[in-house]
C-alpha cells in the first residue's frame, strides 16, 4: 500500500509541475497580439533543449511507458519492437521534420492540413487529412489517462471509486487550465519536470533493481525461467511482424498532430536536425522501461489478469523504498500529462484552421481563432475523460491500434507531397479511402491485432495492418495519378516553393532559411 | 553555374541516415542469444547498442549537412 513516504514524493512532483504550469507564460514571452500561432505554436521560439524536451516527451507518452514493459512482461521479445521503431524515428525527424518545418515557417503553416492544402490546392484532401489527425488523436489522448490510471492502481495509489475518478478529473483539470491560458507553452514547460523525474527514478530503479536481482545475467535467466525460453527471443516467423510494426510505427509517428505540433514549435530546421540527435537518449529510457519489463517476470511479479501493465509499477512498489517509488508514480503521471496537453492542443488547432475557418468562418480574426482553438481543446480533453469513465480500457486500445493504421494513409499525401507533386490530390483521395476501409477491416477481421497473416497457403507472413494498407494506398495513388493525367484531369495550384518534382537539380536552400 | 547534386559529403550522410534502417529491419541478423554480453542475450544488447551507434551517425551527418550548407551559401554568393 501506499507509505507516507511515497504518497509525499508523488505529490511533489506533481506540485511541481502545477508551480511550473503558471511560470509558463514567461517561457519566451513577447507582446504579439493573441495568434494560433502563438497559443499553439509558443510563437514557434523554441531552442534545441526545449524542444528536445518538448518533441521527446511528446513522442514517449506515458502509455508507451506502461505497454512496452507490459508487453515485455506478457510476451518477451516482441515487446522490444518499440526500439527499432524510436532508432528510425531519429533519421526521420532528421529528413521529413527538419524539411516540413522550413515549408511550414515560410508560409505560416500551422497544422500539416495546411500544408497539403497549399500544396496541392484541394481542399478535399486538406479536410481529409486534418479529420484523420483528429480521429487518431482522440483515442491517444484518452490512452494517457488510462496509462495514469494503471499506474497509480497498482502502486495502490489509487483510490477506489469515485474518490479516484475524481482525483483524476482534477488533476487533468488543472492541466487544462493551464493548457487554455498558456496554450503550448505550460506543456513545455512541464516536459522539462518530465525529463529530469523520469531520468532521475528510472536510473535509480533500474539500478537498485540490478543490484537486489544480481546483475543482467540472473535477470533474463529468471525471466527465461518463467516465460518458457524461446518467449526471449523472436522466433524466423514473427520477425517479419518485427520489422513492420517498427518500420510502420516509425512512419505513422511523424505523421501524428501532436509530434507534428511539437515539432513546428522548434525555432528553426536546424534545430530540429539537433535535436534528432539527442533524440535516441530517450529511445534508451524506453528500452530501459521494457528491460523492467523483464525483471517484473524474473521477480514472479504476478499482475492481475489482463493487466499486464501493472506488472512494472508493481515491481516498483515492491523493490523501491517509498519516496522512491512516490518519484516513479509522479514522474509517469507527469509524463502522461504533457503529450496529452500537446495532442489536444494539436487537435484543437487542427479543427480550428481546417474545418472551422476553412467552412465554418471563413473571416475569423486570428483572437477568435485562438479563442475558438482553447475551447476545443477543453472539449477534447472533456471528451478524454468522459471516454475513460464511460468505455472499458480495451476499446481505447483499440482504437489507438486503429488509430496507428489511419493516420499512416495521410503519409502520402505528406511525406510523398515534400519532394513531389507528382501525385494527383484526386489519386491521394482515393488511396486514403482504400487505405482506411482496408486497414480497418483486416484489423477488426483479426480481432484487433495489428498483425495479419498475408499471402499463399504455402507460407504465409505476418505483417503489420497500418503498412498492408499504406503498400494499397500508394498503389492506387499512384495508378491514379497516372490515369487522371492521361485524361488531363486538372490540379489545384501549388502556393508552395517547393519544387513540383524531385530534380536533379540544387534543390532551393532548403534549412538555410536564417541568413 | 550550378553545383553539383550528388557529392562526396551527401553521399555519406545519406548513408548515416540510412544506415539505422538497415541495421534495425534486418531482424534476421540479430535474433539470436549468442554472444551474451554479462548474461544479457545478444538480441537485447545489440538493439540497445545502436541506440548510441544512431545518435553518433546522426552527429555526422548533422556536421556533415551544416559544412554542406555553408559550403553551398559561399557557393551562391559566388553564381
Amino acid at each position: 500500500m501506499a507509505g507516507t513516504a511515497m504518497t509525499a514524493t508523488f505529490l511533489a512532483v506533481l506540485a511541481g509541475a502545477s508551480l511550473l504550469a503558471v511560470t509558463a507564460r514567461r517561457l519566451r514571452p513577447n507582446d504579439r497580439l493573441p495568434s494560433l500561432e502563438g497559443w499553439a505554436l509558443a510563437d514557434r521560439s523554441l531552442g534545441p533543449w526545449w524542444t528536445w524536451v518538448l518533441l521527446g516527451g511528446t513522442i514517449f507518452t506515458a502509455y508507451t511507458f506502461t505497454a512496452v514493459p507490459g508487453l515485455a512482461y506478457g510476451n518477451g521479445a516482441p515487446a522490444f519492437f518499440a526500439v527499432p521503431y524510436t532508432v528510425l524515428v531519429c533519421p526521420l525527424v532528421f529528413v521529413l521534420l527538419a524539411r516540413l518545418w522550413t515549408v511550414a515557417r515560410r508560409h505560416g503553416y500551422i497544422t500539416v492540413a495546411d500544408f497539403v492544402r497549399g500544396r496541392y490546392g484541394s481542399p478535399p484532401l486538406a479536410l481529409v487529412v486534418a479529420l484523420t489527425g483528429i480521429l487518431a488523436t482522440m483515442p491517444y489522448l484518452a490512452l494517457q489517462l488510462l496509462g495514469i490510471r494503471a499506474v497509480l492502481t497498482a502502486g495502490g495509489m489509487y483510490p477506489g471509486g469515485v474518490t479516484g475518478d475524481l482525483v483524476m478529473a482534477a488533476l487533468f483539470a488543472g492541466l487544462a487550465v493551464a493548457t487554455y491560458r498558456h496554450g503550448l507553452r505550460a506543456p513545455t514547460v512541464i516536459s522539462a519536470l518530465k525529463a529530469v523525474a523520469v531520468f532521475v527514478s528510472l536510473t535509480a530503479v533500474t539500478w537498485l533493481v540490478l543490484v537486489r536481482l544480481g546483475g543482467p545475467g540472473a535477470i533474463f535467466e529468471g525471466a527465461a525461467q518463467q516465460l518458457g525460453s524461446p518467449a526471449l527471443l523472436l522466433s524466423p516467423a514473427h520477425q517479419p511482424a518485427y520489422a513492420t510494426l517498427a518500420l510502420g510505427s516509425a512512419l505513422a509517428l511523424l505523421m501524428y498532430p501532436h509530434v507534428l505540433t511539437a515539432g513546428f514549435a522548434s525555432d528553426g530546421s536546424r534545430t530540429l536536425r539537433k535535436t534528432a540527435v539527442a533524440l535516441p537518449v530517450w529511445t534508451g529510457l524506453l528500452a530501459l522501461f521494457g528491460f523492467l519489463g523483464i525483471a517484473a517476470l524474473a521477480v514472479g511479479v504476478r499482475a492481475p489478469e489482463g493487466a499486464a501493465e501493472a506488472a512494472v509499477p508493481m515491481l516498483v512498489d515492491r523493490l523501491m523504498p517509498g519516496a522512491l517509488a512516490g518519484l516513479v508514480f509522479g514522474a509517469i503521471t507527469v509524463g502522461a500529462l504533457v503529450p496529452a496537453a500537446v495532442m489536444s492542443i494539436a487537435a484543437a488547432t487542427s479543427f480550428v484552421r481546417n474545418v472551422y475557418v476553412e467552412y465554418v468562418h471563413p473571416t475569423a480574426t486570428p483572437k477568435r481563432q485562438v479563442r475558438v482553438a482553447k475551447s476545443v481543446s477543453l472539449t477534447a480533453k472533456v471528451g478524454a475523460v468522459a471516454f475513460v469513465f464511460g468505455l472499458r480500457d480495451q476499446d481505447a486500445v483499440n482504437l489507438q491500434l486503429l488509430g496507428g493504421v489511419w493516420i499512416l494513409q495521410i503519409f502520402p499525401a505528406v511525406a510523398v507531397g515534400l519532394y513531389t507533386r507528382w501525385l494527383h490530390p484526386r489519386a491521394l483521395l482515393a488511396g486514403w479511402g482504400v487505405g482506411m476501409v482496408a486497414g480497418t477491416f483486416l484489423v477488426v477481421r483479426e480481432g484487433f491485432s495489428p498483425i495479419v497473416p498475408i499471402g499463399t497457403d504455402a507460407g504465409s507472413l505476418e505483417i503489420y495492418v497500418g503498412l498492408v494498407a499504406l503498400l494499397l494506398n500508394l498503389t492506387v495513388a499512384v495508378a491514379g495519378s497516372v490515369a487522371l493525367e492521361r485524361l488531363h484531369v486538372p490540379r489545384g495550384a501549388d502556393l508552395t516553393d517547393l519544387p513540383p518534382r524531385l530534380t536533379v537539380r540544387r534543390r532551393p536552400e532548403t534549412g538555410a532559411n536564417n541568413p | 553555374m550550378k553545383p553539383a547534386v550528388i557529392t562526396p559529403t551527401r553521399v555519406v550522410i545519406a548513408l548515416c541516415l540510412v544506415a539505422p534502417f538497415v541495421a534495425m529491419l534486418w531482424v534476421g541478423s540479430y535474433a539470436k542469444t549468442d554472444p551474451a554480453l554479462m548474461g544479457i542475450p545478444f538480441f537485447y544488447w545489440y538493439q540497445l547498442l545502436w541506440v548510441p551507434i544512431s545518435a553518433v551517425l546522426t552527429m555526422i551527418a548533422y556536421q556533415l549537412w551544416r559544412r554542406d550548407q555553408r559550403a553551398r551559401r559561399g557557393g551562391g554568393a559566388a553564381e
